[in-house]
């Protein structure tokens, strides 16, 4: 999806604000979230793509706004709700017991007929025995689709419809747009692939830079020429 | 609960009606918090760069599979199915992001810094990378080239950065003393 997640190249964000000293927690409520979230998310938890997307479809403002941890507790709601766990409702009156403005901005936008992952992963981690030989060679031209998807996917807005030299093969992995949406684990080759970045930001590019993404085979056509 | 901010709140309400319905366990929660706020730092990957500067035949096993080198270290934290190191040279500067979401290596360096999840390093650095670079403190000469890692699937990425002229006589501990997270994702080179 063309969701405000998809940040590459955007911009308009100003410089990047470093921390002396950081933590690596800034506050009580964003430890709780990474915790709940990596505990199994109240029994919402299902693949780290579908927690992504969920992610992914976090009101914008809130996105921008509420930082990190802001987008893991969207996206920890957005589960929950969806999985039935909690209602919206339910979570709506104990915020404002606890001292909530009915005007605070939320971040999660649960889906009216969400998706349902009903399986559990074939094996563990992400990597899977591939069923097909791999369509693609290392050093051979590729160019990205053109269209983006509904969905999750992992092919960014700013690298669709260029031209690619596949730099590694990674075998087969658990493909995301499926999985995200429990549509099966539908295991894909694996392609990093370097762009020049001419290719990418056309003249205005910077000279010398080459961008690396990991890219699934569906993503990927031949070029020729 | 000082913090009164709109997520914080939020998160509190969630967390308690979960905890009334049996369904998260504060204790379960504190550990797992606890391994990420304590134990799991980019020590692990000063350790795994301090060795690779320090013996070869480690450096070549961990730039050809860094999943099967850093086995040895048995690091917590997941997120190294597949570790892919790359290294700095005089001729190529290495950086990494993840534009997407925030994809990072955990079991060699800990939770990310909040910069690197913030909107303006993930828009940036793939656009214009010598700029943000120079913003870090870095000025790359023009015939370095630079070579960026969007980690868009579930490889992750770390870059072993040149070692400083002056410690080829330091002890281990001295050695990994002086690798920076920040140098091991590309925006220092250490000097």
């Amino acid at each position: 999806m063309d969701g405000i997640h998809d940040l590459g190249g955007k911009e308009g964000f100003g410089a990047i604000e470093r921390e002396i000293d950081e933590p690596v927690f800034h506050a009580r409520w964003e430890r709780r979230v990474f915790g709940i979230s990596l505990t199994g998310a109240g029994g919402a938890a299902r693949n780290a793509d579908h927690f992504r997307h969920a992610i992914e479809r976090i009101a914008p403002a809130a996105y921008l706004t509420h930082g990190y941890y802001g987008r893991w507790l969207g996206g920890l709601e957005i589960r929950i709700v969806e999985a039935g766990v909690l209602d919206t409702a339910a979570i709506d009156r104990r915020a404002l017991e606890l001292g909530a403005s009915p005007n605070d901005l939320v971040a999660a936008q649960p889906a009216r007929q969400p998706d349902r992952v009903d399986y559990r992963p074939e094996a563990e981690g992400n990597r899977r025995r591939a069923e097909r030989v791999p369509r693609f060679a290392r050093g051979e031209r590729v160019r990205t689709r053109i269209h983006g998807v509904p969905g999750h996917t992992r092919l960014p807005g700013y690298a669709r419809d260029r031209v690619g030299i596949v730099s590694a093969l990674h075998g087969a992995w658990v493909y995301p747009d499926t999985n995200a949406h429990g549509r099966g684990e539908n295991p894909q080759h694996l392609y990093t692939v370097a762009f020049d970045g001419r290719e990418l930001w056309g003249d205005e590019a910077e000279r010398g830079v080459v961008v690396h993404l990991d890219l699934f085979e569906p993503y990927l056509e031949p070029s020729h020429g | 609960m000082d913090d009164r901010s709109a997520p914080a709140i939020r998160a509190e309400a969630i967390e308690s009606l979960l905890i009334e319905k049996g369904l998260i366990g504060a204790a379960d929660i504190d550990a797992v918090v606890e391994r990420y706020n304590d134990r799991i730092g980019p020590l692990n990957g000063a350790r795994v760069v301090a060795l690779a500067w320090r013996d070869p035949q480690f450096k070549r096993e961990l730039l050809s599979d860094g999943t099967a080198a850093i086995a040895r270290f048995a690091f917590e934290g997941g997120q190294t199915e597949k570790l892919v190191v790359v290294e700095n040279t005089e001729r190529v500067h290495n950086v990494v992001v993840c534009t997407l979401c925030s994809c990072y290596p955990w079991s060699v360096l800990g939770l990310p810094p909040r910069w690197y999840k913030d909107p303006a390093y993930r828009s940036r650095i793939v656009r214009e990378p010598r700029q943000v670079l120079r913003e870090f403190g870095l000025e790359l000469a023009a015939d370095v080239e630079v070579r960026v890692w969007d980690s868009s699937a579930e490889v992750r990425y770390m870059v072993l950065p040149q070692m400083p002229t002056d410690a080829t006589a330091a002890t281990d501990d001295e050695l990994v003393a002086r690798v920076t997270r920040d140098s091991m994702i590309g925006v220092e080179v250490l000097r």
